[in-house]
């Protein structure tokens, strides 16, 4: 490890947050208060990326995990509560599964996390080296660090990999534009289905069938 | 040029507690912005709203224009009680002021205030903007359910339909712009519209249809008539705001005026030129890095007294005069445009929810996706602007009318007023960023 700094110290802060803040969702039994440490957490994972300099990533993070868990907490929690301030009651069982399934994810991560720490050592240099050439070159693609190469690789081009004379290396150069835009034509359809099922319909209701209550919800 | 950061390392301190003492100072500054600008609003507002209707407004508290009124009315706040209902939810209750304020001044630190003059210098700022403005409402939400109040409430759930219905069009307008400039970094946004009142994005056509919509969506951001459907004082009391009393009140409001002050500084980044005059004065005098005429006098004769004080390092005065110039530009667009917010807030009737959400679905976004496709083409047809469009379509019949003299100078000077007179021409055959890698991209692909 390093010497301590202030990147340091920022980026405990952040994870401390992050991490207790996971732990709050699990622990507290008010779904509001728990979507709020989501919420929480999850800005704290955005400054772990900020502070990494991954700013496009960061503001992806805010934008759409922040953001959506807002709006998941609006129209799911809100909308469909019975009553105000709605409690869970967990379980002990729930508790082991829970305990289980979480335990069997943390491993396959560290697992993971270290696996690669060990592996890519140096490579970042390497990356570090060919923007440097870039840049050396008159280009602007390596001035933009965060998210020029995002876009590139999304339509085919690895800055990463612009040496390699391999073919196999750059088989991965293909891109992803297309199978991108096959998923977001998927989900409009998907969104506009859900609309489309969600719809109200005017039905008419006979009263009888209802045993004589005033049938709710016909007219819109 | 030499920061702050550079001069206080000629103290004789350690480095962190310079940087902390760097950090420290450049977050004070960003805060008395955003505080000041919500106390000059609140005055402005009193003032500018008992103009329309037919008032003076407050006239006595600290001499003859009311100067006084937001120190004392935060005074008057400050020892108001605050209360917590009985039937609300404490923590969240307390929290959510400060993250409804916290957000909006998170907005600040990717705002340039000149060229160069930003806190946070990203190259994703147009979309990190964006991403912490939308947290703003999330205090609002937080704050009306947690009161346990049904107007707060009802309020709460009139921000969120609201939200998602002026979200969407608000960055489909800032995406118009980010594919005119080819860029998101607001400072490069900033820096291609330098020079005459013409190279503001505000006279692309497209540009200018979708600054009407900004200006509708960013007004809808702010909460303010008539998009205050959250307050809406005439129907739900006052909205999410019913049950907060004293400081934690002023904290929504602080967010809310600070919000506008952010919103329109970035319309006037985004369409009005940013820091850039109308006419670019500071370009005449010379006051850049590479100081000329008036401004080497002025980095010479500032150098000259810096250094009988002891400080040896070179730092560019000239370049720091002409960024306070374009921060005097920019916190008079700022304040323009958050000047014609009130005025609408005070001449327009609050609309209803079905009515905003007609508003920003039904018109704003199919504008703005409009303007987006009007962009591609534009920017494909005139690849280096208008300018230099017509300029080239006139260069053979200027290199006719020329054809007498020699043929290279005549080419020279034709090229050369091109430049001169449109720097975005300049830079659009440069390439702007997107375009140059698209170009690169391809010969790489082809290699």
């Amino acid at each position: 490890m390093g010497p301590i700094n202030w990147q340091t110290c920022f980026f405990f802060l952040m994870a401390a947050i992050a991490c207790g803040a996971a732990i709050a969702v699990v622990i507290s039994s008010n779904i509001v208060r728990m979507a709020c440490w989501l919420v929480l957490s999850l800005a704290a994972v955005a400054g772990l990326f900020f502070l990494t300099g991954a700013e496009f990533l960061g503001a992806v993070q805010l934008m759409v995990y922040v953001g959506g868990t807002m709006v998941l907490l609006i129209f799911g929690v809100m909308l469909t509560a019975r009553g105000p301030f709605v409690s869970m009651k967990i379980g002990a069982a729930q508790w082991v599964v829970a305990v289980i399934a979480a335990g069997a994810l943390l491993t396959v991560l560290l697992q993971a996390a270290f696996g690669t720490f060990g592996q890519t050592q140096g490579k970042p240099i390497a990356a570090a080296g060919s923007s440097r050439e870039l840049a050396a070159s008159g280009n602007d693609v390596a001035d933009a660090a965060s998210y020029s190469p995002l876009g590139l690789g999304l339509i085919g081009v690895r800055i990463d990999r612009l040496a390699e004379r391999d073919h196999v290396l750059r088989g991965g150069m293909s891109g992803y534009l297309l199978p991108f835009e096959i998923i977001s034509v998927h989900l409009v359809v998907v969104l506009v289905g859900a609309a489309y099922l969600a719809r109200a319909r005017r039905r008419m209701v006979p009263r009888h069938w209802r045993g004589g209550e005033q049938p709710s919800g016909v007219e819109d | 040029m030499v920061s702050m950061t550079e001069l206080l390392t000629l103290l004789p301190l350690p480095s962190w507690i310079v940087l902390t003492i760097a950090g420290a100072i450049q977050a004070a500054l960003l805060l008395v912005v955003a505080l000041c600008s919500a106390v000059i609003f609140i005055w402005l507002e009193r003032k500018v709203s008992a103009r329309i209707q037919d008032r003076l407004g407050p006239t006595r508290v600290g001499g003859r224009f009311g100067w006084l009124q937001p120190p004392a009315d935060g005074i008057k706040l400050l020892l108001k009680e605050d209360l917590i209902p009985a039937a609300a939810d404490r923590a969240l209750y307390r929290l959510a002021p400060y993250i409804s304020f916290c957000a909006t001044f998170c907005v600040f630190l990717a705002l340039p205030f000149a060229a160069g003059w930003v806190a946070l210098q990203l190259n994703v700022a147009a979309f990190f903007v964006l991403a912490v403005a939308g947290l703003e409402v999330f205090g609002v939400i937080l704050g009306g359910y947690s009161s346990g109040s049904k107007w707060s409430l009802y309020g709460a759930m009139r921000e969120a339909a609201q939200v998602i219905s002026y979200e969407i069009p608000l960055a489909l307008c800032v995406v118009v712009v980010v594919l005119l400039a080819g860029t998101m970094d607001l400072v490069e946004i900033g820096r291609q519209q330098e020079g005459w009142l013409w190279n503001w994005n505000i006279f692309n056509p497209f540009a200018f249809v979708t600054f009407w919509v900004y200006c509708t969506c960013a007004l809808a951001n702010t909460n303010r008539a008539p998009f205050d459907l959250p307050e809406a004082e005439s129907e739900l009391v006052a909205g999410f705001l019913t049950e907060y009393s004293g400081f934690r009140w002023v904290y929504f409001f602080m967010g809310e005026y600070a919000a506008m002050f952010a919103v329109s500084g970035l319309g006037a980044i985004l369409f009005l030129g940013g820091w850039n005059g109308p006419v670019p004065v500071s370009q005449w005098l010379g006051l850049s890095v590479d100081p000329h005429g008036l401004g080497a006098w002025i980095d010479a004769a500032g150098n000259w007294a810096t250094a009988h004080i002891g400080i040896h390092e070179h730092v560019c005065f000239a370049a720091w005069l002409g960024n306070l110039l374009g921060m005097c530009n920019f916190v008079i667009k700022a304040v323009l445009g958050a000047t014609c917010m009130i005025w609408v807030r005070w001449t327009m009737p609050r609309l209803r929810i079905d009515q905003v959400m007609t508003t920003c679905l039904k018109y704003c976004v199919p504008i703005a996706s409009a303007m987006i496709a009007g962009v591609l083409v534009w920017s494909f047809v005139f690849p280096s602007g208008v300018v230099a469009y017509v300029t080239a379509q006139l260069r053979p019949a200027i290199e006719h009318r020329e054809a007498a003299p020699p043929k290279a100078p005549a080419k020279k000077t034709a090229t050369k007023s091109t430049a001169r007179t449109i720097p975005r021409g300049e830079l659009g055959e440069g390439g702007g960023a997107g375009r140059s890698l698209l170009v690169y991209g391809t010969e790489e692909v082809e290699r």
